[in-house]
């Protein structure tokens, strides 16, 4: 396990800083927080300004698939049952816009402002995950 | 410009998933799987990202406006409420099971296949769902 820390740890690290830098971006020069899924779920229930979050959306596909082009596509886990990953999907949907943020919103856009709402959903959403995740692969076999 | 901002700052978000690793989702369940060969890179991402916007929070704390004129976004009320851990247990639970959250299903739509596209469409579709159930229950008087 070790021995894969130190090249994941850099990527991650950098990947992260990448990932704050876009965040900070979207605040600093449109006033906006950057959540994936507050972005694509007003987009979807037809929410001004849809331009701007069109825009987002659009590019957050198309720059990493373009770079997957030039350099290569990435590691991509191994192929899932497709009805579990459908009822997966239902849940982040859902879940998420009840919640009103996920990964991207909650857990660093409102975690960095130390948002008391932020920081009760990422822990829910984490323990949530890791419970699911020993339920369903160390319980059930499966995923 | 607010155009130009909202392109770049999705493309720099997309390539920093990208480069995190984030949008493989073994590595994503490598990290939820505390019994198994547990991945901490999640935690060096969310780190990563966390600390550019604490300072982006301190800018916009002592600045007045955006750099595009819009005001910062208020504070939300810091209620923790029902809607709010039953949306994140749900969230939680899709996550683990598919190891995609919203960023990711979107960043890697180019090469994730079928699997990809079905979650990112059933997302969507849950998405749709709730802008639905919501719109009708704040037609409802109280």
């Amino acid at each position: 396990m070790f021995a894969m820390i130190p090249h994941d740890w850099i990527a991650g690290l950098l990947g992260g800083l990448m990932i704050g830098a876009s965040a900070a971006l979207l605040l600093l020069g449109n006033g906006r927080i950057l959540g994936a899924s507050g972005i694509l779920g007003t987009l979807l229930a037809g929410e001004d300004p849809a331009r701007e979050r069109l825009a987002f959306v659009a590019a957050l596909i198309a720059a990493p698939a373009l770079a997957a082009l030039a350099f290569g596509a990435p590691a991509f886990g191994q192929a899932r049952e497709l009805p579990l990953v459908v009822l997966a999907g239902l849940l982040v949907g859902i879940g998420t816009r009840m919640a009103n943020g996920c990964t991207s919103g909650h857990g660093v856009v409102g975690m960095a402002r130390f948002a008391p709402r932020s920081i009760v959903a990422t822990l829910v959403y984490l323990g949530a995950g890791f419970v699911t995740l020993f339920l369903v692969r160390h319980l059930l076999g499966a995923i | 410009m607010r155009l130009v901002i909202s392109a770049l700052s999705g493309a720099l978000f997309g390539l920093g998933l990208l480069v995190s690793g984030m949008t493989d989702p073994a590595k994503v369940q490598g990290f939820l799987d505390l019994a198994g060969a547990w991945d901490p890179t999640l935690i060096f991402v969310l780190g990563g990202a966390v600390a550019p916007m604490i300072v982006a929070w301190r800018i916009a704390a002592r600045s007045r406006r955006a750099l595009t004129g819009a005001s910062f976004p208020p504070a939300p009320a810091p209620r923790i409420d029902a809607r709010l851990v039953a949306g994140s247990v749900l969230f939680g639970a899709g996550w683990a099971l598919a190891g995609f959250c919203p960023g990711p299903a979107l960043a890697s739509l180019g090469w994730s296949g079928v699997t990809g596209l079905s979650f990112t469409l059933a997302m969507a579709g849950g998405m749709i769902v709730h802008a639905r159930l919501a719109a009708r229950r704040s037609l409802q008087p109280a």
